[in-house]
């Protein structure tokens, strides 16, 4: 199935909670915007619906953007063997997102890593700790205003 | 004469201890600097958590801050013994965005030495995972075959091990004259070796006894947990990216996909995972034949489409097949020479995450030869 058919799919679903669809018919990725509140549900409804089965989440990636957060969902299907990107903003004050960790397991970890970089809260996670930085790492390294700190537990970081 | 003592032993009254025993980092039945926080019972392992992070050299945050060339020798650094492979999807999705098109001889000459580095590959996963099982011979005889592979990339790139030999539109240089009788060299060796190793290891009384029936994860679960590579077809799913989304020109050669067949243990346990290593090796083997047939003899430019300014516009989603499993690179450019954010999806971060799942109720013993199948390389864990 193409993005469109997925996207018209979708809205005839979830009508308001699908947000906008982007395809240039380019090489560039297309995919849909979906908002968050409803995300649990969409993403259900693409793992089980006949047809979509998207039951392989290759992917899970924070985008910092100058407006906002985005989390990119990169889905598959072994089924039927077409793939669909996805795609939720999240405004910058307030990062917070419903976690798929139970829809597909493979989310825990790109979750945790994502939560890790970026600071974006998934609500629901069993087990939301820093992955690849120290437990006690202080700020959000991916974001665009990171600064680095002058040092940890005494080692200079900036060498 | 002294008189014997019946002594009863109450069995109900017998405890073993609860306890949480440190593996790693530094370690060798870790493979690189993992740390594993297991729980005991006993002896059976009740619980893993893995800690990973030791290893963290910041590869996104550094590739935002690089332009779309210098990405290239970091990927390679990801994981360190499939180099050749790491460069591939990268390279791919830029070439795409971009829209280059490259000639059929450096499409053959990528496809030959990413098959090359798979097998190396699968040499290393096998002879270790034979290692952590108590064989030591065929550990020396597949790093013996490996040297003849990384002399060929000796001779094309410089490097042995970081190669930084695939370059966005072309190749950082020809393969010389005598590439096609060295690769040919190298299968024939291959094979030959390969034998061997079914009949000194795979086909072992005590390796298949010691891997049979431990950590089976079945095909659901796989593909729940993201699993790709070995160890998803292991358990039994044809889903190779070669075979499912052809890239470069995969689609052109005639090969199987191999799986786990369960005609020794079960599908989806150790000894299946490790199977399909072997079998692939052969299939490798296959393609590379027929590359060397459909590759263009005369000598070419390999620098004739490079392109004068790479500054690509757009997002993509790419992905190839590593030996380890599905490698991905999620690149979002903003029409400048620096990528706006490169997003690595590596396959043992998401292979390795599976693995208090599949350790769970086995011995600590087995924890080991789990993990020995699971084949992980800690560069592309953490990045």
């Amino acid at each position: 199935m193409t993005t469109k058919e997925i996207f018209e799919k979708l809205k005839n679903e979830f009508n308001d909670d699908v947000i906008s669809i982007f395809d240039d018919g380019m090489v560039s990725e297309p995919f849909i915007t979906v908002s968050s509140k409803n995300l649990i549900d969409i993403m259900l409804f693409l793992r089980d619906e006949k047809g979509l089965m998207f039951d392989y989440l290759s992917c899970l990636s924070g985008v910092d953007y100058k407006e906002n957060f985005t989390v990119i969902y990169n889905l598959f299907s072994i089924e039927i063997h077409h793939r669909l990107t996805v795609k939720v903003e999240l405004p910058k004050d307030n990062p917070v997102i419903p976690s798929v960790e139970l829809i597909w397991r493979s989310a825990d970890w790109h979750e945790r890593e994502t939560y890790d970089m970026y600071g974006i809260i998934f609500e629901g996670h069993h087990n939301l700790i820093r992955i690849l930085n120290p437990y006690d790492w202080e700020g959000y390294p991916l974001r665009k205003d990171y600064k680095a700190p002058e040092e940890y537990h005494g080692i200079k970081v900036p060498y | 004469m002294a008189e014997r003592k019946e002594i009863e032993i109450d069995f109900g009254r017998v405890e073993t201890e609860r306890m949480r025993l440190n593996v790693g980092p530094q370690h060798p039945s870790t493979h690189g600097v993992l740390r594993l926080e297991v729980e005991l019972e006993g002896e059976i392992v009740t619980d893993v958590i893995p800690h990973i992070g030791y290893l963290h050299r910041c590869f996104e945050k550094i590739s935002e801050n690089s332009t779309f060339v210098q990405v290239v020798p970091y990927i390679d650094r990801m994981d360190y013994i499939t180099s050749m492979n790491n460069e591939l999807p990268y390279v791919l999705g830029i070439e795409k965005l971009m829209g280059i098109k490259v000639s059929d001889r450096i499409e053959s000459i990528r496809v030959i030495i990413s098959e090359l580095n798979r097998i190396a590959s699968h040499q290393i996963a096998v002879a270790t995972f034979g290692m952590d099982a108590g064989a030591f011979t065929p550990f020396l005889f597949l790093f013996r075959d490996r040297e003849m592979i990384l002399n060929v990339f000796e001779k094309l790139s410089g490097g042995r091990l970081l190669y930084n030999y695939i370059r966005v539109g072309g190749l950082l240089q020809d393969a010389y004259p005598s590439f096609k009788n060295d690769v040919l060299d190298i299968i024939r060796k291959v094979r030959e070796t390969n034998v061997e190793i079914m009949n000194l290891l795979i086909d072992n009384k005590i390796f298949i006894e010691r891997t049979i029936n431990v950590g089976t994860l079945p095909a659901d679960v796989a593909i729940n947990f993201g699993c790709s590579g070995p160890m998803l077809r292991g358990s039994g799913v044809k889903y190779d990216l070669r075979k499912v989304e052809p890239y470069s020109i995969y689609d052109k050669f005639d090969f199987e996909v191999s799986v786990g067949d369960g005609k020794i243990g079960t599908v989806g346990d150790s000894y299946n995972r490790n199977i399909v290593r072997m079998y692939e090796m052969e299939e490798s083997c296959k393609i590379i034949e027929q590359a060397l047939k459909f590759m263009p003899d005369a000598s070419e430019d390999v620098h004739a489409t490079f392109p004068k300014k790479i500054a690509p516009k757009g997002e993509i989603y790419t992905k190839a097949e590593n030996p380890k499993g599905e490698l991905g690179f999620y690149i979002i450019a903003d029409g400048k020479n620096k990528p706006y954010r490169v997003k690595g999806r590596s396959p043992s971060f998401v292979n390795l995450s599976v693995l208090p799942y599949i350790s769970k109720g086995y011995m600590i013993a087995d924890l080991i030869i789990i993990l020995g199948s699971v084949d992980i390389v800690l560069g592309e864990i953490d990045r």
